[in-house]
């Protein structure tokens, strides 16, 4: 409910909303503009994947665990793989400690859904699965916001791609005397299909404008936003509709169209960022 | 939950018919009612296959903790939760992260229909119980909120009418049920306010062509436009029959004077 503490000043309003009437933004790009985007792997080496993601002003860090553990009984031969999203007080007034608000959930969800309908992640896998039913891999994708300007949906979910990307797991065995799983200290990558993971890309609508990549400014004052999860081919892996107000139907197949486009362009550099780093 | 892991996944549509009988295009019996509680200033009941679902409505109301009222608008709290056994293993009654996150978005999906500005200060609380639950809970869930609230007189722009459309054996279905939902290939739950074609909640996981996306889209619209048409019946018999309570008493009360 962190949105609702902040008050928005309807001067505010109106000045970002005349600025739209110019085709401008609040910060000076243009309506299908996406901010500087920086994204940084491997910056925690106690973590098995980790990456760094700067849009704008807004900084998440994303830091991937593994361990092994039993899997959920209702899918025995698949690793367990979950998401978290803590919004710490570091990256707002608004943000107070405790346990996830509802907007945190919702966010890590929505990552959650992209990454793993993708099934770019083979969690059935012989590297994910020691003994079906009983020992498997356990991934945890933990993002956390360390500074927050908008648009945490699409810096967070290139954040989980890329520490995803970069991850180096320890190589388990099985130990057939004991029957326990070991860990050994040769690392593998984990078993992904980077071309399958998709990227995510969000509108605000404020008014009769859409605007991609809304920062914090513009979030305050938004009516709707909708996040599309695309893959390069651009195959629609998840859509989160958030905000308390709506959009035109024929509007969404044009977003999700322009969503498309922006796809292999951000795919590209996600991918070559963390070969960099 | 899937009940029992098979190896291959079974065939889900067989000429054209799915394992309950419906065609692609077909949704599933519907039973709704309102004023069915007494307590609460609105509500709802829902049968939308094998769900059941009660939702209350109390409000416009005074809102406590008072920091929380807004001055322009009334606060609106919505709360979904499972009961215990609406599901194959039993769900603990502590909030699962899913309800959670289903609670915001139909919060989300009801308040473009709500007068909120008409009660600044005051909230509006929308209590949804899923006694048992079938594929499609939270449309279901719109569909008897919106109901509860038209129930409970607080001012709509329109109805919200919602439903699930999905991708099981690689065709486009609408209304997914249990074993669609688990088994399918994607999910897509969408909410309209059906006069305006206007969505208020849109959800999508799985996989989708472009084109797939907008067969699924326009199919979602021709579903919740077929459930708005059974809202407003309900709603407009609830009226028919005060009425006719009404001119009853009226009827009696005339022929006492006379006497």
């Amino acid at each position: 409910m962190s949105r609702s503490h902040e008050v928005v000043s309807e001067i505010e309003r109106r000045h970002i909303i005349s600025l739209l009437d110019h085709g401008k933004r609040f910060d000076g790009r243009t309506l299908k503009q996406i901010r500087p985007l920086e994204i940084e792997a491997g910056l925690i080496v106690k973590a098995e994947g980790s990456a760094r993601v700067k849009l704008g002003n807004t900084q998440v860090m994303v830091g991937v665990k593994t361990g092994v553990g039993p899997p959920f009984p209702d899918t025995p031969d698949q690793a367990v793989f979950t998401t978290t999203a803590e919004f710490i007080p570091l990256a707002s007034p608004t943000f107070e400690p405790g346990p996830p608000s509802e907007n945190a959930i919702e966010l890590a969800r929505v990552v959650d859904r992209g990454i793993r309908e993708s099934k770019g992640i083979d969690i059935k896998s012989e590297t994910m699965v020691f003994i079906p039913g009983e020992k498997v891999r356990i991934l945890f994708l933990d993002i956390y916001i360390l500074d927050y300007d908008g648009n945490l949906f699409d810096a967070s979910a290139l954040g989980a791609a890329a520490a995803l990307f970069n991850a180096k797991i320890k190589k388990g065995e099985v130990n057939a005397e004991t029957g326990e799983v070991e860990l050994l200290d040769e690392l593998i990558p984990l078993p992904l299909e980077k071309e399958k993971i998709p990227v995510s890309t969000t509108f605000a609508r404020i008014g009769q404008y859409k605007i991609i990549d809304p920062c914090r400014a513009e979030e305050r004052v938004m009516d709707t936003r909708i996040t599309f999860a695309v893959t390069t081919e651009g195959n629609i892996i998840a859509v989160q509709k958030g905000e308390a107000g709506y959009f035109p139907y024929e509007e969404i197949l044009d977003l999700s169209k322009l969503a498309q486009e922006k796809a292999p362009k951000l795919h590209e550099f996600l991918r070559s960022e963390v070969v960099k780093s | 939950m899937k009940a029992d892991k098979q190896e291959k996944p079974r065939q889900l549509i067989k000429d054209g018919i799915r394992l309950d009988g419906r065609t692609v295009k077909e949704i599933r019996p519907i039973h709704l009612d309102v004023d069915v509680l007494n307590r609460a200033d609105g509500s709802a009941l829902i049968e939308m296959g094998r769900n059941k679902i009660v939702v209350a409505v109390y409000g416009p109301r005074e809102l406590h903790p008072k920091h929380f009222a807004l001055p322009d608008r009334a606060y609106v709290r919505c709360i979904y939760r499972m009961a215990t056994f609406s599901v194959e293993d039993r769900k603990s009654p502590a909030p699962a992260r899913r309800e959670i996150e289903i609670s915001k978005v139909i919060r989300e999906a009801l308040m473009p229909a709500i007068f909120v500005e008409y009660f600044p200060r005051t909230t509006i609380d929308i209590y949804i119980e899923v006694l048992q639950a079938d594929g499609g809970s939270r449309c279901a869930s719109i569909n008897a909120a919106s109901l509860a609230l038209a129930n409970a007189g607080i001012p709509l722009r329109d109805m919200i009418s919602a439903v699930a459309v999905g991708k099981v054996d690689g065709q486009i279905v609408l209304d997914l049920n249990d074993i669609e939902d688990k088994e399918g290939e994607g999910d897509m739950p969408v909410a309209i306010m059906p006069r305006s074609k206007r969505v208020t909640l849109l959800q999508l996981d799985g996989i989708f062509t472009p084109a797939e996306f907008e067969e699924a889209l326009n199919l979602a619209i021709e579903g919740s436009s077929q459930i708005y048409m059974l809202q407003r019946e309900t709603i407009a018999k609830k009226y028919a029959d005060i009425r006719q309570e009404v001119e009853e008493e009226l009827l009696v009360e005339e022929e006492v004077e006379e006497d």
